[in-house]
């Protein structure tokens, strides 16, 4: 059972980090910092005030970058039913292509962290903060991303749809995740953690559900 | 001898169309049963139903073999090569690295091997799909227009790799719509004519 599910894994990163794709969320992510301080104006305590959370905001598009490329593919090619003919659930599945998207954006994500904090002037605890919070909520987008790719698979321009669907479910991490830099916002942490956690326990069924009525 | 598939009055309905009703068959080793019928009168339907990949509206299948199916869809990578392509599918069918290699050079691809899967022609990726469910090593072939955009030359291949299939105790289904000259094999028409294609 692990060496089926082992070259799925392998496959979902190579297709994720391949052709120069795992510079995607790395160049969104910079982007928005880079374009930031335009936008709001170069002070220095308001980029630092206001710079953690925007870079949250960015964290959860970044996941949902590849929204396109994560089911849908697979689904046209017929890779899909060639493995579930292979008696591989769809909950396995699911549960492996998301650990796959987690590490494939979640992994670049923080390491674009350091220069998009450079950027925004961020302090070194703020970053420390955020490296936190982003690692615990990675699991959770990725199973965000995961679920709004399956459920609009066969939708054409599915992802415009894909972000609305998923941004409501995303809110909860992004208010404790943002929180976790305000003095006054204690148990953040923990709440961020029980987001996170909860999304990616159910994600598995929920993801496997949609891909099952794929096939329909 | 054993059967390899059992199906007890099946019931396909797809939309609001009744495709067929109450078809019984068994397939046992050696079979070979070509599923002929209109366009739109069920046959993909069936070999998808037998596969498990769609749900049963009515009656009953029993699997107590491997299957692999063959259809419109290669299911291949389209940025790996061939050889590559192919070898992603051998841990998930707990198939030897060896058995592609064999099914590459049964369906003439061995000199393909290096030409990434975008590039390839109809019938060379039709010979792709049908080496993936050689490599596969299940029991049980579903083939959906096996001989589609297959020249002389590939059907011949095609032939043979059946034949060395159902000698080692293996059975087919497929859907063509023209005759594959299978030795011994078994027609079974689908479809009620009234859903059928035009007439």
């Amino acid at each position: 059972m692990i060496r089926p599910l082992a070259a799925l894994f392998v496959r979902d990163l190579r297709r994720a980090w391949g052709s120069g794709t795992i510079w995607l969320p790395v160049a969104f992510f910079l982007l928005v910092a880079m374009l930031y301080p335009f936008a709001v104006g170069p002070d220095r305590a308001t980029l630092a005030r206001t710079g953690g959370g925007m870079m949250w905001v960015a964290a959860l598009l970044a996941a949902l970058l590849p929204v396109d490329r994560l089911v849908r593919p697979d689904w046209e090619s017929g890779m899909l039913d060639q493995i579930a003919l292979r008696g591989i659930s769809d909950e396995a599945l699911a549960a492996v292509r998301t650990f796959a998207h987690a590490v494939g954006f979640g992994v670049p994500l923080l390491a674009a962290l350091l220069p998009a904090a450079a950027l925004l002037g961020l302090s070194m605890v703020q970053v420390q903060l955020l490296a936190t919070g982003l690692a615990i909520a990675v699991p959770g987008l990725a199973t965000l991303a995961m679920l709004s790719a399956a459920l609009t698979a066969s939708l054409r321009g599915g992802s415009a749809i894909a972000g609305l669907l998923v941004l409501p479910l995303a809110v909860p991490m992004l208010i404790f995740g943002a929180g976790l830099a305000n003095p006054a916002g204690a148990g953040a942490l923990e709440l961020l953690a029980a987001s996170s956690l909860l999304l990616t326990a159910i994600g598995p069924f929920a993801i496997g559900a949609a891909l099952r009525a794929l096939r329909e | 001898m054993t059967a390899l598939l059992v199906a007890d009055r099946l019931v396909c309905v797809r939309g609001d169309r009744l495709l067929f009703e109450n078809l019984s068959f068994t397939l046992t080793p050696g079979d070979a049963v070509w599923l002929t019928g209109p366009n739109g009168a069920g046959k993909s339907s069936l070999l998808r139903l037998v596969a498990d990949l769609l749900p049963l509206t009515a009656g009953q299948i029993t699997r107590p073999a491997s299957i692999a199916l063959a259809d419109e869809r290669a299911a291949l990578d389209s940025e790996l090569t061939l050889a590559r392509a192919l070898g992603f599918w051998a841990p998930l069918d707990g198939a030897d690295p060896a058995a592609v290699a064999a099914a590459m050079t049964a369906m003439a691809l061995a000199p393909l091997a290096d030409v990434p899967v975008a590039m390839l022609s109809t019938g060379q990726r039709k010979r792709a799909v049908l080496a993936r469910t050689i490599a596969s090593g299940a029991q049980l072939w579903l083939l959906d227009e096996p001989g589609n955009g297959l020249d002389d030359a590939a059907l011949v291949l095609l032939r043979a790799a059946v034949a060395v299939h159902r000698a080692g105790g293996g059975a087919v289904l497929f859907a063509s719509h023209f005759d594959l000259a299978l030795p011994g094999q078994r027609q079974m028409p689908i479809g009620d004519e009234r859903y059928g294609g035009p007439r």
